[in-house]
């Protein structure tokens, strides 16, 4: 009996008697990496730092005000939206940010304020929120919002100023892109124009027309090399979308030079570099695997070359990359990856196990 | 080099804190819980009553059915309780409480077997039943069951894990530095127990000692020591086998399937322990390390000992008690009490701060891809955290959620802080719910 009560005794002592600190229980993994969405989108920003110095320093004043106007916006429609819906505050989390920032560099420099203002929000409520917030958003929000932008306001959307040095004191004066030319010269039937005689330095430092922040292709460049280096982009949208435009305007360069342009000025024109490394490869648009990915670049890169050489717009890469957007969902339910243990000359022991 | 086929992770593993400490022993306890159930498959019966005296090393629990391994006394002295005491795995368990005498008192007649390699596999196979060996990398499946495939699968080669992928955990490492002819003789007789010539050891190349102590001690056999590329989850078994031998075990199937047999370093040593020398396994070696508890070590800790005494003897908690995790921290289960037993799979005990415990709520999923590009199985782990949000656990089969390993690469790497994993557990159970209801 005696030994019976021990046995009670030690029972509710494992039993009930608690723990005597309070534990806290969570599911494995208790280890966790450290990038956060937080982390990412700020780093996007930090990214965006060169070409945005580019920009300013190309276009001066012109620049710098569509930028503060275009973050500003997005930050704004973010809190407001937050505020009518009640949700948690999410711009700490920098998304906002990065659409504002990303919508600013593909304006073109001294465009009207109020173009920035409409882009902004409309990019953050029509193409962000009203989907569900960050992550549920079919497309690219700046993206998106500039194709609107081009299709409502065609003319403030295509007046470019010529760059010209924060420090030169001559007057900006109203220019074109070199795409602009090269569709100018394609329709009036002269082939295709000047465009050959685009100085590559220039076009690979930016002192070109363009959007605010496409211009500057090495400054692209090095915030694409700190995106790779911290693994928040992967190689695979970019190689396959940049390549394939080289590869397929340079089929069309070698038939026909004198109709068609050379490759290397398709890459350097145009928004081509920043849409590549900076438009297509968001997280949210993309497809999740490598191999969607790379189909996915491929998408883009083929949209943009038809769009610039038989299209009616001088540049294709904002459509091309939307439109991947709409088919990004469908990659990913077709493109998986290779179930683990079912490769080929594993398949037959597999199909013997299921009839056990 | 060798490495895994899925990209894995490169958590910061601090190993440093305990790999070159000593294995030690710490003061035996006063009393033991020795859990019925310590393995995958049926639990034991138990073989004493209440106010018997056992004896060190005597069966206190008979394996019951195939899927089983006996348990025995880590001490002798006297029965104080039979009945559920918690369990390591969050729930509560049949054991049976014995209250050491202090004299630990060995049974009499143990016999060990010098000559084993000229023995006969079902004698040897027959020991390693009756001394409990089971897994002893976490997963805990009985060994004589693995090393008893069914007449129609051709074992061809046996590989013996050394990776210890785990962050913090440095058990294994200080077992094959230490003990290091123990590890290769046992490994030797499981080769001789499949009849197999093809042996490999796979140790991560984090672990140069081990690595040279076990390459000394293989060295005239024709067991081959492997290093492989450090990246979790190396020591899983099926990226083990693929690291290795370039074969991939199929979906649903066992190492088997493709003609391997895979055991931790831990259990070649305990087989050598039971069958050279008689002894079933009642101890093991248990790291424990972080922030959260004031001694840190390798020590050899006798099964059934509660953490409340580990943790006394290791000075105690420091900077208030936060999570308390047996296992390593990817894999390892947050314990909810101190008055859990340490078990034949408890690798290691890890204490982490209240401070440094991060408990965020989780964000929608931004399918940036990173769980896929993670997940060394080839999964859509984002898939399956979206479907278990919505509620869908079905729709999750039709992307063979049940390949899951559970690694925690996905977690690991959302920059959402989804719990992915807790999400595939969740789908799992409904999975098996549903599948209890058409039988």
């Amino acid at each position: 009996m005696a030994e019976q009560a021990v046995a009670e005794k030690e029972e509710k002592k494992g039993r009930l008697e608690g723990p005597t600190p309070k534990l806290i229980l969570t599911s494995s993994p208790h280890q966790l990496g450290a990038d956060t969405i937080e982390r990412i989108m700020w780093s996007v920003v930090l990214s965006l730092l060169p070409a945005t110095l580019a920009g300013l320093y190309f276009f001066g004043w012109g620049a710098l005000y569509v930028i503060v106007i275009s973050v500003a916006s997005t930050l704004a429609a973010e809190a407001l939206y937050q505020k009518i819906s009640g949700h948690g505050n999410t711009i700490k989390d920098g998304s906002a940010a990065v659409t504002g920032l990303l919508l600013a560099l593909t304006l073109p420099p001294g465009s009207p304020w109020w173009l920035s203002v409409i882009g902004g929000f409309f990019a953050i409520i029509i193409c962000k929120q009203l989907y569900g917030g960050l992550g549920f958003n079919p497309f690219n929000p700046a993206l998106m919002a500039r194709v609107f932008l081009l299709i409502a306001f065609p003319l403030q959307m295509t007046t470019w100023p010529a760059p010209r040095s924060l420090f030169s004191g001559i007057d900006a004066k109203t220019g074109a892109t070199p795409l602009g030319d090269l569709q100018v010269a394609r329709l009036i039937g002269k082939g295709i124009g000047k465009a050959a005689e685009l100085n590559l330095l220039d076009a690979f430092i930016g002192n070109i027309g363009g959007s605010i922040g496409e211009i500057s292709a090495i400054a692209l460049l090095i915030g694409a090399a700190y995106l790779l280096y911290k693994q928040y982009i992967t190689w695979h949208i970019p190689v396959s979308m940049i390549g394939t435009v080289m590869v397929f305007s340079g089929i069309f360069w070698v038939i026909d030079p004198g109709k068609y342009v050379n490759p290397v000025f398709h890459l350097f024109t145009g928004g081509l570099i920043i849409g590549a490394f900076f438009m297509a490869t968001d997280m949210v648009t993309c497809p999740v695997t490598l191999k969607g990915q790379l189909l996915f670049g491929f998408g883009c890169g083929l949209i943009t070359v038809i769009i610039r050489m038989w299209g009616g717009y001088p540049e294709g890469v904002s459509f091309a990359i939307v439109l991947m957007n709409i088919l990004s969902p469908m990659i990913d339910r077709y493109i998986r990856p290779v179930r683990y243990g079912a490769i080929k000359n594993q398949i037959s022991k597999v199909k013997n196990q299921n009839v056990m | 080099m060798w490495t895994i086929a899925g990209e894995g992770i490169h958590p910061s593993d601090e190993k440093g804190i305990t790999s070159s400490l000593p294995i030690e022993g710490i003061r035996p306890p006063g009393k033991v819980v020795i859990p019925l159930s310590q393995h995958i498959g049926a639990p034991c019966e138990p073989l004493v009553k209440i106010g018997d005296m056992v004896k060190k090393y005597q069966k206190v629990g008979e394996a019951k059915g195939f899927v089983s391994a006996p348990v025995h006394s880590s001490v002798s002295g006297k029965v104080i309780a039979i009945g559920r005491f918690p369990h390591p795995s969050g729930n509560q368990s049949n054991s049976v409480v014995i209250e050491s005498d202090g004299k630990d008192e060995t049974i009499d007649n143990i016999k060990g077997r010098r000559d084993y390699l000229n023995s006969d596999p079902k004698e040897l196979k027959n020991i390693i039943l009756n001394a409990g060996i089971v897994g002893m990398g976490g997963a805990t499946f009985p060994t004589h069951v693995k090393l008893s495939p069914p007449k129609e699968k051709k074992i061809d080669t046996v590989i013996l894990n050394g990776a210890e992928c785990e962050p913090y955990l440095t058990a294994d490492d200080r077992l094959m530095a230490e003990m290091s002819r123990e590890v290769v003789e046992g490994m030797k007789i499981l080769m001789h127990v499949m009849g197999v010539r093809e042996g490999h050891i796979g140790i991560e190349d984090d672990k140069p000692v081990a690595t040279e102590a076990i390459r000394k001690a293989a060295s005239g056999t024709n067991i081959r020591v492997v290093a492989l590329q450090k990246k979790y989850p190396q020591g899983a078994e099926k990226q083990l086998i693929k690291s290795i031998t370039g074969k991939e075990v199929p979906s649903g199937g066992l190492p088997m399937d493709v003609g391997i047999i895979v055991q931790n370093v831990g259990t070649a040593a305990a087989v050598y322990n039971a069958v050279h020398n008689g002894i079933p396994l009642v101890e093991r070696i248990v790291t424990v390390t972080g922030k959260g508890v004031n001694r840190h070590g390798n020590f050899r800790v006798l099964i059934g000992t509660l953490l409340e005494h580990v943790l006394s003897e290791c000075g105690g908690l420091a900077g208030g008690a936060g999570k308390i995790i047996f296992g390593g921290p990817m894999m390892g289960i947050a314990q909810y009490s101190l008055h859990v037993p340490v078990l034949k799979g408890t690798s290691g005990i890890l204490v982490i701060p209240k401070g440094d415990v991060l408990l965020e709520d989780f964000r929608a999923c931004i399918r940036c891809g990173r769980c896929v590009q993670a997940c060394p199985i080839r999964l859509l782990p984002n898939m399956y955290s979206i479907l278990a949000e919505v509620g869908q656990p079905k729709e999750a089969e039709k992307y063979y959620v049940l390949d899951c390993i559970e690694c925690g690469c996905c977690t690991y790497v959302c920059p959402s802080r989804r719990p992915i994993v807790h999400h595939i557990r969740y789908i799992k159970a409904e999975m098996r719910k549903a599948k209890g209801k058409v039988a």
